[in-house]
């Protein structure tokens, strides 16, 4: 069964409307800046970190804006990660026309967030530990990382296979993957998948101070000078169903998902392996023969079908590297020739809700036939013999209708979807 | 030897459960199996023993015991805790 994309909904730090995000995307807007030393929960004469931006989430203002506005029940109950998250899926259901068209006892919500309530969990124990405050009665609501998917399903009333995914950066695409599969193998009549995340606190920060794994100034993923990562936030959300229904039904198809690898380096915490990060791209490949019924084409014919990789890309000397590696080993000769690009230069890295972002993107740029560039690249590094996209965006090429959208997380947890433009 | 030495030595050996006397000066931390998630890890128990701070740049040229010994010793000629404290 082929499986369409029928809605879309987004809040990120370079728009809360899929529209917004589209338009920052290609006009090269990103959405890293300087953020506040002096932020809540800071802790005044400490010693500076090593980095000064992130990239925040701008103007979400679920008390007053109609389109995002939550009630007063939900803002208490809920952290920032799952009102992002609750706001993406109603913009994406409400696009596809979801609910008017599926029985909601049967509707499934893959969600992915890794960090939970991030800031609900410091701000409680920070009370307690050194004011001996009494911890607020939401604050365990607040800290579970899947409360998103459920607000999602009370929400919206729905009732079926409800679940969020955690496996660090990569929970996001692994929750677009894992809801694939449901509605292609008929589990679930139709999916609402994306992910969430909201942890930009003074206290993860500090942590990845600790790692020396972000840039002191912006990720500039590929780039020759690249110095490391920005910590994003954000959520999107996507509506999957069944093509054939779509079409019936005259939805608007944004693209196909196709195919979908996951594979786990067994390798090191921290250190990504090649090898698994291409095992999983040729599994996503490999997949999309399932999905599309032509036995005679293996993962290498469809390698010659890729027009694009949306990279994991998070600007670290070593991912980039070894991500480089991965997309050599996984598509071979085609390899230097597919044009990739990384979202994370727009939106940062938003660990849980990454994958969900970079799937947005790709489907984007399917469906306009337009791959965004990677911005902040000084001078694409020559030994990664990748075809990096920067300065302006390029036209999808004639025949290379499948992109992939790559997501490896820390722990060697690789997870990568294909993506197929849309042709009625 | 000093006491920096013995210290950093006696951090390292602890850090990968060894006998100090199989650490010396010139161990490397290939020899030891120290990886880069180990590296930063050391790094930042030896801030916090001397209250410094190890920039970026050196913590990547840092192959042996030595080298860290050395490197502390220089931060510490450069800002005495004490006077970075103030």
């Amino acid at each position: 069964m082929r499986v369409a994309i029928t809605g879309l909904g987004c809040v990120t730090p370079i728009g809360n409307t899929v529209a917004e995000f589209r338009e920052s995307l290609y006009a090269g807007r990103s959405g890293i800046a300087v953020f506040d030393p002096n932020m809540p929960g800071s802790i005044p004469d400490e010693k500076p970190m090593r980095f000064k931006t992130t990239a925040k989430v701008k103007g979400f203002d679920p008390l007053n804006n109609a389109a995002e506005r939550l009630t007063s029940g939900v803002i208490v109950s809920a952290d920032s990660s799952a009102q992002f998250g609750i706001v993406s899926a109603r913009h994406a259901a409400a696009e596809s026309g979801l609910l008017s068209h599926y029985d909601p006892t049967q509707i499934a919500i893959i969600t992915g967030c890794a960090c939970g309530g991030r800031a609900a969990d410091e701000d409680a124990n920070r009370n307690l530990y050194l004011h001996n405050a009494r911890v607020p009665p939401t604050a365990i609501l607040r800290t579970m990382a899947s409360s998103g998917s459920s607000f999602i399903a009370i929400e919206m009333g729905i009732s079926g296979s409800v679940l969020n995914i955690s496996t660090a950066c990569a929970s996001g695409t692994h929750a677009i993957g894992l809801a694939f599969q449901m509605v292609r193998a008929g589990i679930a009549p139709a999916a609402i998948a994306g992910g969430y995340e909201a942890a930009l606190t003074f206290g993860f920060l500090r942590a990845w101070d600790s790692m020396r794994v972000v840039s002191p100034t912006a990720c500039r993923p590929f780039s020759a000078d690249r110095d490391g990562m920005t910590l994003g936030e954000g959520a999107a959300m996507m509506v999957l169903e069944p093509l054939d229904a779509a079409v019936a039904r005259g939805a608007h198809i944004h693209a196909e998902i196709v195919g979908f690898g996951m594979s786990a380096d067994a390798h090191h915490i921290t250190q990504p392996r090649a090898e698994g990060a291409a095992l999983a791209m040729r599994r996503a490949l490999d997949d999309i023969t399932t999905t599309l019924g032509a036995p005679h084409l293996d993962s290498e014919r469809w390698a010659s079908r890729v027009g694009y990789i949306n990279a994991h890309g998070t600007g670290t000397p070593t991912n980039d590297a070894v991500e480089a590696a991965a997309i050599h080993q996984a598509l071979g000769e085609f390899a230097p020739h597919i044009p990739v690009g990384a979202t994370k230069s727009f939106t940062g890295h938003s660990i849980g809700a990454a994958g969900a972002i970079e799937a947005l993107a790709t489907v984007l740029a399917l469906e306009a036939g337009s791959l965004p560039y990677t911005t902040g690249v000084t001078e694409v590094d020559p030994t990664l013999n990748l075809d990096i996209i920067t300065r302006e965006s390029r036209a999808l090429a004639p025949g290379k209708d499948i992109a992939l959208s790559n997501s490896l997380a820390f722990g060697g947890l690789n997870a990568v979807v294909a993506l197929r433009r849309y042709v009625s | 030897m000093d006491d920096i030495g013995s210290r950093i030595i006696e951090l390292v050996a602890k850090s990968k459960n060894l006998p100090a006397s199989d650490v010396k000066m010139d161990t490397t931390f290939d020899e030891l199996q120290i990886d880069s998630l180990d590296k930063i890890n050391l790094s930042f128990a030896v801030e916090e023993m001397f209250s410094i701070e190890i920039p970026d740049e050196s913590l990547n040229s840092l192959k042996t015991v030595g080298d860290v010994v050395r490197g502390v010793e220089s931060l510490l000629a450069a800002a005495p805790p004490d006077a970075a404290k103030a």
